[in-house]
């Protein structure tokens, strides 16, 4: 249960996709919390479940600590989105926040994690962990975006690690870390250049063993590029977080 | 140990290669990132903190004894640039070619037998370091700044940059050279206990996208 303390909400949400045997998929667990409220909406195949994440409070802010679970099982196909994109606040608790994201998928599974921004407003501080463990034949689409501060304002300090395993063996591996306070030269020429929005995106299909797409670029500052495995990773620069999207949604449309 | 060993290790003109390579400067001084010695510090420092933070982590965890095809398959996760990827395991098999020849060890033999394309550089560099009979820290400091002094180096070429404005880049980023390569030593200590997914993993989104657009070109005066 959600708990409000000097030290921040704690919160957990649960998602649990299962084929239901009649060619569609069920959701035996889907329970939100508190700031993390979850609804199940119409989906775009009949195979498919769709599932919202709704904030039903401002967040996550100072002291907070927000956990969303999801696992498809074999023959599951589950779609998580969210309705806003999700703002990281300062908070009158001391410390930063915690948003920790687990998922799961089955050989047969799949899995399409497509929320909308994370934004890190000023004076934010917030840590995310997202672990994705995969089993051989699982299939995924994840999507993360990250937009560094409101509309003319400075970043808070955001750290983000994304690590995807595949069978138990590392397949993605990678920590953004920006904003004030960050390790020196996080805007700089190396790594962001003055972009406000960066995003990844990373496909995992089973056929890609047999044949992966070749690595390109999609402009100046961003690129698609195979991983050492069944997997792609587009990862992409933009100025806001309007054409990062675009140049996201673009990538993807060329895997087909 | 001796410390000698510890600037053979070091030193840019022991034969692995690296001469060759600029870092990702050449794609950023083509791209107008980096114009001038303070552009260069910026670059470098940004480095020094993803790259050469990974890289040194995984050096270290080399010399420390972990399973080198273990790291191997960590800097693959933490390399999602396959040019990034081929240039690590081209300069790791040079190095283990020089390395054989300067410091003779059956874990380099070994290595050399399990990765004949080349093992991803820093993990060579950590069982070369242990060959040498250095440690983790030294094969941190070794790579932090061989990643360092790299790109520092080509930009004096591609930019005509003044050779001591150069080297002051370089002197002026020893303080957070020192900060990095203690990261990644607990780094790699702990990794001794909890595997290697609590090696740093820091990225670097333009040096990944530069590399990718560098490859691809006709001409260019590094390999990388």
């Amino acid at each position: 249960m959600t708990t409000a303390t000097t030290g921040g909400v704690r919160a957990t949400a649960r998602i649990s996709a299962r084929a239901d045997g009649r060619g569609g998929t069920a959701l035996p667990v889907l329970e939100g919390e508190g700031p993390l409220a979850l609804r199940r909406t119409r989906a775009a195949a009949g195979d498919e479940a769709r599932v919202m994440l709704v904030g039903a409070m401002s967040g996550p802010l100072g002291g907070d600590h927000f956990t969303v679970a999801a696992e498809a099982g074999a023959g599951a196909r589950l779609h998580v989105g969210s309705a806003a994109a999700t703002i990281a606040l300062p908070g009158q608790a001391k410390g930063g926040a915690r948003y920790d994201v687990r998922l799961e998928v089955a050989a047969g599974g799949e899995l399409r994690w497509l929320p909308e921004q994370l934004i890190s407003a000023a004076g934010s501080e917030l840590y995310v962990t997202s672990r994705i463990e995969l089993a051989p034949g699982a299939r995924l689409v994840f999507r993360e975006e990250q937009v560094l501060g409101r509309a003319g304002e400075e970043p808070g300090r955001l750290t983000s690690r994304l690590t995807v395993r595949l069978g138990g063996r590392p397949l993605y591996d990678q920590e953004v870390a920006c904003g004030p306070g960050a390790p020196g030269g996080w805007d700089g020429p190396a790594v962001l250049a003055g972009h406000r929005a960066l995003g990844q995106v990373i496909v995992v299909r089973p056929e890609f063993e047999e044949r992966v797409p070749e690595a390109r670029l999609l402009g100046e500052c961003a690129a698609l590029t195979p991983l050492a495995g069944p997997a792609v990773l587009v990862t992409a620069l933009a100025g806001d977080a309007l054409r990062l999207r675009r140049l996201l949604d673009e990538a993807l449309a060329t895997l087909g | 140990m001796t410390r000698a060993a510890l600037l053979v290790l070091a030193d840019g003109r022991f034969p692995a290669g690296g001469h060759a390579h600029s870092g990702g400067a050449e794609a950023a001084v083509k791209a107008g990132r980096i114009t001038g010695a303070s552009g260069l510090e910026s670059f470098c420092r940004g480095r020094l903190h993803t790259a050469g933070l990974v890289s040194a982590g995984l050096a270290a965890a080399a010399a420390l004894g972990m399973d080198p095809a273990e790291l191997d398959a960590a800097a693959d996760a933490r390399t999602p640039s396959p040019a990034l990827r081929g240039v690590a395991r081209r300069l790791g098999r040079q190095l283990m070619r020089a390395a054989r020849v300067t410091w003779p060890s059956a874990e380099l033999d070994a290595l050399a037998r399990q990765f004949p394309k080349g093992a991803h550089q820093p993990v060579v560099l950590g069982v070369a370091a242990r060959a040498a009979g250095l440690g983790a820290e030294d094969a941190a400091y070794c790579s932090v700044y061989e990643g360092v002094s790299g790109p520092a180096t080509a930009t004096v070429r591609l930019l005509s940059l003044d050779p001591f404005d150069a080297t002051g880049v370089v002197a002026r980023l020893a303080p957070e050279m020192d900060l990095v390569v203690g990261r990644a030593v607990e780094a790699a200590r702990r990794a001794v206990h909890d595997g290697v997914d609590v090696l740093p993993a820091a990225s670097a989104p333009l040096l990944e996208i530069g590399a990718e657009g560098h490859a691809g070109w006709a001409v260019r005066l590094f390999a990388s």
